[in-house]
């Protein structure tokens, strides 16, 4: 091989910033969990209103007459996305301490939310006798409502995981990105969560014409 | 090619390997090489399978009045049929192919995140094998039914458990579940590979097309997957909690499945096709002699197939009665689909002309793709004309069509990939004879088959029916489609002797057997473990031609 002249000496390749495999993969599996409830989220609007029989959202669903009651459960899980942030930068501040205590917390209101929603759903189904396979509205309420239960309920594993692992000393800033990650997912469960709660309590609750 | 950097491969084993170990290493890897091999490997399997089914279908329909099947057993081969070459055929080969691809073309380690790559593939394969397991359990405690026989779309209320007894449905339900989260896991491995673990000096201009194919199709599979898996668990909500999405009877809709579906099987048939243009976008340079044309077109249309792919989906249904209105946008949108694959089609071509074209196996067969998918693709235009629908839907003029974008499109691609790749995986080189004679029995063989449905369509013969009567004028059609299938049964051999006999006595490949230009032709074949010696840097979209010319450098000119 003769050596090529100098003049043909290819430019200096440029070394790229970029986002890391980790942050690429769970932006991607977050998008594949919308279009996962998106179409959940779809059949419920498409079913709103067509029951053929009782008893309909507004006769179960408690917000038309005691908002509070699932306001208030909301409040702990959106509330919980501000904790984990907290944890985050404190993390990133290096203070574990801190870290744990936020993360902890996130943990707590996690936890308060879904035992609300068991109250809730004992509710229905001892008090109101509504299942899957009473009408659409159980159909489509359990499905989706469920399946925002189980979200929020590997997520919790997941942070509980964290929180045991920070507890035993064998998580540091190190781990920064890591723990990050988990937030993200987290702070999806919340966002979706505003959207099933504006297509469960309010749009779905409207008397039938 | 002195100029090529050979890496040392791996230190000679001592001994023979006692088998038990060899098959430890198979089970326990996750090194994308031969996780790709076991998808491609597994995909031809089905292949052969569904194949077969197709074959006893074809038996059956031979003339007018056969009783080689009962309608029960034509209804399970036709799902089966269908489902097995779309999930476990076609998905399997194009993920496993890019599995083997993308991180050698990129000049990468392995994939992200190799764990995951590994728990795709197990997925993929233990759905499947849910799927056949239906031959066993589906019966279930009723004594219905073996397999499933609801199609490989199951429409609605079909599925529903007073018309569908047993289990079968809930297998057909949980394999395709089971591997669509596999399939869907390993499209995130993708997008995650391509955007971050590309090497020095790869900016997204200077990609292989086939990365950048891959890239779209992998967003159609992260954003297509989950809709089905959602609308396969309300069916399983359906029919094991009682649940009524899909039943009429308490206000369900059956529309709704299908709108679901077609959400999803839609944009699917464009993550199975778009495969199949990324390999002949890579074989048609190299055996043209030339540089692909238009490079920065073909990345606009694809990502334009990509975006257009996920607003066509109603065209499956112009018979059900939507609004007019409904039907008008879903034609456009659909005739717009046409235009980007039209671009795609016209770089091909273009590419070809003027070219020192060597007619060797990839090549050939990646020209058969160019003649097939076009007629495919013009049936498709005719199919995506409302009034014209209306006439053929369901009829055996689909079944052509699809047949020639899927077989006559995406097989022979497939073949060109193989042909192609096969001694950069193996070491050694398939033999060209063989192949030549596979390519031709098989070119007769398909055109044979599937070119008279759509003249037994037109006639109005109609899909799914397990036989018909004398006076029709169809008898004449469908025997000529059942003498094509021993025509392809012939050349489907050739194949497989072909691949059992080169993997032992084939030629000895060397790095780089076709003169090709993208980086997987720099390391050895079979590759190392660790893919490259050292980090590759390329400075323009052909690094190979860059190495053999340094005289003559591409990235001169980019």
């Amino acid at each position: 091989m003769t050596t090529a002249p100098a003049m043909l000496a290819p430019p200096e390749a440029v070394p790229q910033d970029r986002m890391s495999n980790g942050k690429i993969g769970v932006t991607c599996m977050i998008i594949s969990e919308i279009a996962f409830f998106g179409t959940i989220i779809a059949a419920y609007l498409f079913y709103i209103g067509r029951d053929i029989n009782g008893p309909y959202p507004q006769d179960v669903l408690e917000v038309s007459v005691a908002p509070l009651k699932v306001l208030f459960n909301s409040i702990f899980l959106l509330i919980s996305s501000v904790w984990i942030w907290l944890a985050i930068r404190s993390m990133r501040a290096g203070r574990m301490g801190a870290f744990i205590f936020w993360w902890a917390l996130t943990v707590i209101c996690g936890a308060v939310f879904l035992v609300g929603t068991g109250f809730e759903w004992y509710g229905m189904i001892v008090d109101d006798g509504v299942w899957m396979g009473t009408n659409l509205f159980g159909t489509c309420f359990y499905t989706l409502v469920g399946f925002h239960a189980f979200h929020v309920t590997m997520g919790l594993i997941v942070l509980t995981l964290i929180l045991v692992l920070a507890l035993l000393g064998h998580v540091s800033p190190r781990n920064i990105e890591k723990v990050d990650l988990v937030s993200w997912y987290w702070h999806f469960v919340d966002g979706i969560w505003i959207v099933v709660f504006f297509v469960v309590y309010v749009f779905g609750n409207q008397p039938i014409q | 090619m002195s100029v090529l950097q050979k890496p040392a491969g791996p230190p000679a084993a001592t001994g023979p390997v006692p088998f038990l170990s060899r098959m430890h290493e198979w089970v326990t890897t996750v090194d994308h090489k031969k996780l790709g091999t076991m998808y491609v490997t597994c995909g031809i399997v089905y292949l052969i399978i569904a194949g077969l089914e197709a074959t006893m279908m074809r038996w059956q329909l031979a003339w007018p009045g056969q009783e080689v099947l009962s309608p029960e057993e034509f209804n399970r081969l036709f799902t089966m049929h269908g489902t097995t070459m779309v999930f476990f055929v076609g998905m399997p080969i194009l993920l496993g192919a890019a599995n083997v691809l993308i991180p050698l073309m990129i000049g990468a380690r392995d994939l992200a995140f190799p764990r995951l790559n590994a728990f795709g593939f197990w997925l993929f394969f233990f759905g499947s094998l849910l799927l056949y397991f239906s031959y066993f359990g589906g019966q279930g405690l009723y004594g219905m039914g073996s397999a499933p026989d609801v199609g490989w779309f199951a429409y609605a209320p079909l599925t529903e458990r007073t018309f569908s007894r047993g289990h079968s449905t809930d297998y057909w339900i949980l394999g395709i579940f089971v591997a669509g989260i596999g399939s869907t896991a390993t499209g995130i491995n993708f997008i995650a590979t391509i955007l971050g673990m590309r090497c020095k000096g790869m900016t997204l201009m200077k990609m292989p097309l086939l990365a950048w194919i891959m890239l779209i199709d992998s967003v159609l599979i992260v954003v297509a997957l989950p809709p089905l898996a959602a609308g396969q668990i309300m069916l399983l909500f359906d029919r094991l909690l009682g649940a009524h999405f899909f039943d009429a009877q308490a206000g369900g809709s059956a529309l709704l499945w299908q709108n679901i579906f077609w959400f999803f099987g839609h944009p699917e048939v464009y993550i199975l096709i778009l495969p199949g243009f990324a390999f002949v976008t890579e074989i048609i340079p190299v055996f043209s002699r030339k540089v692909i044309f238009g490079y920065p077109l073909m990345v606009a249309a694809t990502v334009a197939i990509g975006f257009i792919s996920v607003g066509v989906w109603a065209h499956h249904m112009f018979a059900v009665g939507l609004s007019p209105m409904l039907n008008a946008i879903f034609m456009g949108s659909t005739m717009l689909v046409g235009v980007p694959t039209g671009i795609k089609m016209f770089n091909w071509v273009a590419t070809m002309i003027g070219g020192k074209i060597r007619f060797e196996t990839p090549m050939l067969y990646s020209t058969g793709f160019l003649c097939q998918f076009l007629l495919g693709g013009l049936t498709g235009i005719f199919l995506a004309t409302v009034p014209f629908d209306w006439q053929v839907s369901d009829s055996y003029f689909v079944v052509g069509h699809f047949h020639y974008v899927l077989f006559g499109g995406l097989v022979f691609a497939i073949f060109a990939a193989v042909y192609y790749w096969f001694p950069k995986v193996t070491g050694r080189l398939l033999n060209e004879r063989l192949g030549k004679w596979q390519f031709w029995l098989l070119l007769i063989g398909f055109n044979l088959t599937f070119g008279p449905m759509h003249v037994s369509g037109m006639l109005g013969m109609p899909r799914r029916i397990y036989t018909y009567h004398l006076d029709r004028g169809w008898e004449f059609w469908n025997l000529l489609s059942s003498i094509g299938v021993i025509i392809q049964l012939v050349g489907f051999s050739l194949f497989a002797w072909n691949v059992l006999h080169s993997l032992f006595k084939g030629r000895i490949a060397g790095d780089d057997p076709w003169d090709a230009w993208t980086l997987e032709w720099s390391t050895t074949s079979p590759p190392p473990a660790h893919n490259f010696d050292e980090d590759p840097v390329v400075h323009s979209r052909r690094p190979l031609w860059d190495l053999k010319h340094p005289d003559d450098p591409d990235w001169k000119y980019e």
